[in-house]
């Protein structure tokens, strides 16, 4: 789930009409001292970070004037909370707080609704609560057609022994969180403690919400970077890898930086799984092998080629592994070929020098494992690709054996291409931002065309001149009618005469390794 | 026997016009799916593979006849739409194969459902097939790798990931071991037809003699299994496989149901419950043939 910070949520509360303490949010010492200045009486301040228990972390500090607020700023900025390094305090109006409650929506996965936790006492985890205080917690499921109705908030309030006007309030509070939680997907929206003020008044003091991260594409307005969950912030790589995804909509990209600043021999592989259960299974695979992961990457679900080539260029960019281990579930459904190609475009631009171990079972494995091969000789390591009668215990255990032997190959030099006069460039532009390139002067010795063969969505054939161009117009191929297969390149590279290239952008990654170096 | 999806079933498929609904219609059709019609709104008129295409799918119930299943090819943020029009023209099966669909449209399309006796598979799901019957969904890719990879047998498969239901079912093959069903439950946190539900369909279906499961980390499906063995709503032997040993706490791998949270959904947890009504679970996912071989050979099979 795409977390949401305390003062975050307390936006989306004031905008259901919930109440929240006077405050804002800063990110200097300065904006602390600026924003205390603005609030009558003493202040807290609050860090802004994922985590329970900040008071006991250093992470809550009550102010008596905006000099503190400020000091306590300048402190808590910067400060490391478990994994996070706090960015912004929340500075607020401290509370005259006579009662504490704690209201809750959740979504309950095996009764496949929404439950709407309420309870009277408040401070704590629910779950303590639950188990100390069982008459003052109530719990419902809601009925997602009819959302929570005004009357059941005020019985649920009513179970834990609250009555009257205080009872009535709870309950519209109660009705509008739901609200909250379900026009904007989350998967769990949590006020502890609700208290009430001593003059009565109801006011959310904490705010933890949690938003799908399937949902969060229709709340731009909440400026989730990126709609994952991590224990701790998301690397440079991870951000990168994330806008591919969010690129992308054809099959999934999943990237996990598992490892940072380490060295070549320490043992780190770089791990890319085909399918959540098949990446998992491979994962123990390679682990019982005695090897570290340095990626955990799942490209799966039919994905074209260029999103395999991005994923692997990726993990390729997190550091000096020991050895490339690709496996999914063994037993594709989708067409392997495709990442095959996506393979070996990006192994052949790195010129890998560890080995690479490919399982890559399913539809199409043997075209798939003869495509992946052809690297063989022109990459300075060897290249193995399995199929689905290969496990992947013995996968693993090949990968470590080619580790083992730590065979060097001079690889073939790239081939001078030859050209029939001067560059004639044909080019077009892909959905995901790539270009395809034909220099037909090339073109014009080639004699398999394998190209025009091999393109998948079939978009290419051979004009007058007997040179392959496009058979759609340019924009039909720029939106999406190319489907990046890669043929184009690969099968061009090895069994034509080299003349088709392409070039598939992955926004950041330039930068992310020219800072590296 | 079998479970869901057989030669009877009449199948409509809701996103039949897209480059995923065209190849999927081909692969069901040629593996025997009786796929009686096809909806995409805007489209009807024409036909793929044969397969007349409607405009919505009260209209293809009036021009076809009952309908049984929808399988939808569609878009994630429009499936809920979608789904919502099956259940309401009667279909009684859904199977929602797209990844990504919101969670609270998935909550729309339970409640929905339930209220007309109606079930769904997935979503996030890559299908269902019963060998020699019918095929649901994209399980298999093609048809012939299907025919090849898949043959009837004694045994039920549900599983929460995609590719490893392909790859236990063919494994299991490779064992001498046929299939009665296949399940793809779907990778989702909140799926229409989790294990539990599967496995009592499997309990109800005198052609299945055991069930093989391939459960994740995260969630309480595979414990819920186990509360069914418990007490004794599901007698059939299980055989499991539970994946993501090796996944820390808190970290999401990969499907959006594979997560540890406040220490419930662990792989011990899951293991330990398993095993204690009975069960066999296995440590390696290569030991499941086996396993379920000598499984069998107790039942007299």
């Amino acid at each position: 789930m795409a977390r949401l910070y305390e003062y975050q949520g307390k936006e989306l509360l004031k905008q259901f009409k919930i109440p929240v303490p006077q405050g804002g949010v800063a990110r200097t010492a300065d904006e602390a001292r600026q924003i205390a200045e603005g609030i009558p009486g003493e202040t807290m301040v609050k860090a802004q970070a994922w985590v329970t228990g900040r008071a006991g972390l250093g992470g809550i500090k009550k102010a008596s004037n905006p000099a503190q607020a400020e000091e306590a700023a300048r402190h808590m900025l910067g400060m490391k909370i478990q994994n996070f390094t706090v960015e912004q305090v929340l500075v607020e109006q401290r509370l005259e707080i006579a009662r504490e409650f704690y209201a809750g929506i959740i979504i309950d996965d095996a009764a496949q609704q929404p439950v709407i936790l309420f309870s009277s006492v408040g401070g704590t985890g629910i779950e303590e609560i639950a188990a100390a205080y069982p008459d003052r917690v109530a719990r419902m499921h809601v009925d997602v057609g009819t959302g929570l109705l005004e009357f059941q908030a005020r019985n649920l309030v009513r179970r834990t022994g609250i009555a009257g006007q205080l009872q009535v309030d709870l309950g519209n509070l109660l009705v509008s969180l739901y609200s909250l939680a379900q026009q904007y997907d989350a998967r769990s929206a949590e006020i502890n403690p609700l208290v009430q003020l001593s003059d009565g008044k109801l006011m959310a003091a904490d705010c933890r919400v949690t938003v799908d991260d399937y949902g969060v594409f229709r709340h731009k307005d909440l400026g989730i970077e990126i709609a994952r969950e991590y224990d701790r912030p998301p690397t440079q790589l991870e951000k990168i890898a994330y806008k591919v995804e969010a690129n992308d909509y054809r099959g999934t990209f999943y990237f996990i930086q598992m490892a940072e600043g380490f060295q070549k021999g320490e043992g780190y592989v770089g791990f890319h799984g085909a399918g959540g259960g098949g990446s998992m299974m491979s994962m123990d695979a390679i682990m019982r092998q005695g090897y570290k992961l340095a990626t955990f990457v799942d490209t799966s679900g039919n994905p074209p080629a260029s999103k395999v080539y991005r994923a692997a260029k990726m993990v390729l960019a997190t550091g000096p592994i020991d050895g490339y281990f690709g496996s999914g579930s063994g037993v594709a459904s989708q067409e392997q070929f495709h990442s095959a190609r996506g393979f070996v475009k990006a192994f052949l631009e790195a010129k890998i020098d560890v080995p690479v171990v490919i399982r890559l079972g399913g539809n199409a494995e043997d075209k798939a494992i003869e495509i992946l091969e052809w690297l063989n000789g022109w990459v300075p390591a060897p290249v193995e690709g399995y199929k689905k009668d290969n496990p992947p215990d013995y996968c693993a255990g090949r990968l470590h054996a080619l580790i083992q032997e730590a065979r060097r190959i001079e690889p073939k030099s790239l081939p001078t291409r030859q050209r029939a006069g001067e560059p004639r460039l044909y080019q077009f532009s892909t959905v995901t931002g790539g270009t395809v390139t034909y220099d037909h002067s090339v073109c014009a010795g080639c004699e398999s065309k394998i190209c025009v063969k091999e393109c998948v969505p079939k978009i290419l054939s051979l004009n007058d001149e007997g040179l392959p161009v496009l058979n759609i117009s340019a924009d039909e191929a720029k939106k999406g009618r190319c489907s990046e297969c890669l043929a184009c390149e690969v099968d061009c590279f090895f069994k034509g005469a080299g003349g088709g290239t392409s070039v598939l952008p992955i926004l950041g990654l330039d930068e992310f390794l020219a800072a590296v170096r | 026997m079998s479970i869901l999806i057989d030669q009877s079933k009449r199948v409509l498929v809701q996103g039949i016009t897209g480059r995923e609904g065209m190849a999927r219609t081909k692969l069901m059709r040629e593996y025997g799916t009786n796929v009686v019609a096809g909806v995409t709104p805007g489209k009807g008129g024409g036909d793929v593979e044969g397969v007349p295409v409607y405009d919505t799918i009260q209209e293809a119930w009036e021009k076809v006849g009952t309908i049984d299943i929808a399988v939808l090819f569609i878009p994630a943020p429009i499936v809920k739409p979608a789904a919502l029009e099956a259940i309401a023209a009667g279909i009684k099966l859904l199977v929602i194969v797209p990844d990504r669909v919101p969670i609270w449209d998935v909550l729309a399309i339970s409640k929905a459902a339930k209220a007309a006796n109606a079930h769904f598979v997935g979503p996030n799901t890559l299908g269902v097939l019963s060998p020699d019957k019918g095929v649901l969904g994209m399980m298999g890719g093609r048809a012939a790798s299907a025919k090849a990879w898949f043959y009837p047998g004694p045994v039920g498969v549900t599983s929460r990931s995609g590719g490893m239901t392909s790859s236990t079912a063919y494994y299991l093959a490779k064992a001498g071991i046929g299939a009665t069903t296949m399940v793809h439950v779907g990778g989702d946190a909140v799926v229409g037809l989790p294990h539990p539900e599967v496995i009592k369909l499997f309990q109800q279906d005198s052609d299945t003699k055991a069930i093989v499961m391939f459960g994740e980390i995260g969630g309480s499906q595979e414990e819920r299994v186990a509360d069914l063995v418990e007490s004794g709503e599901v007698t059939k032997p299980i055989i499991a496989y539970i994946g993501g040993k090796a996944a820390k706490s808190g970290t999401r791998f990969s499907h959006a149901g594979a997560i540890i949270e406040g220490g419930r959904g662990t792989y011990e947890g899951k293991v330990d419950r398993l095993r204690s009504v009975g069960a066999t679970v296995v440590d390696a996912f290569g030991d499941l043939p086996a396993a379920t071989t000598e499984v069998l050979a107790k039942l007299g099979l």
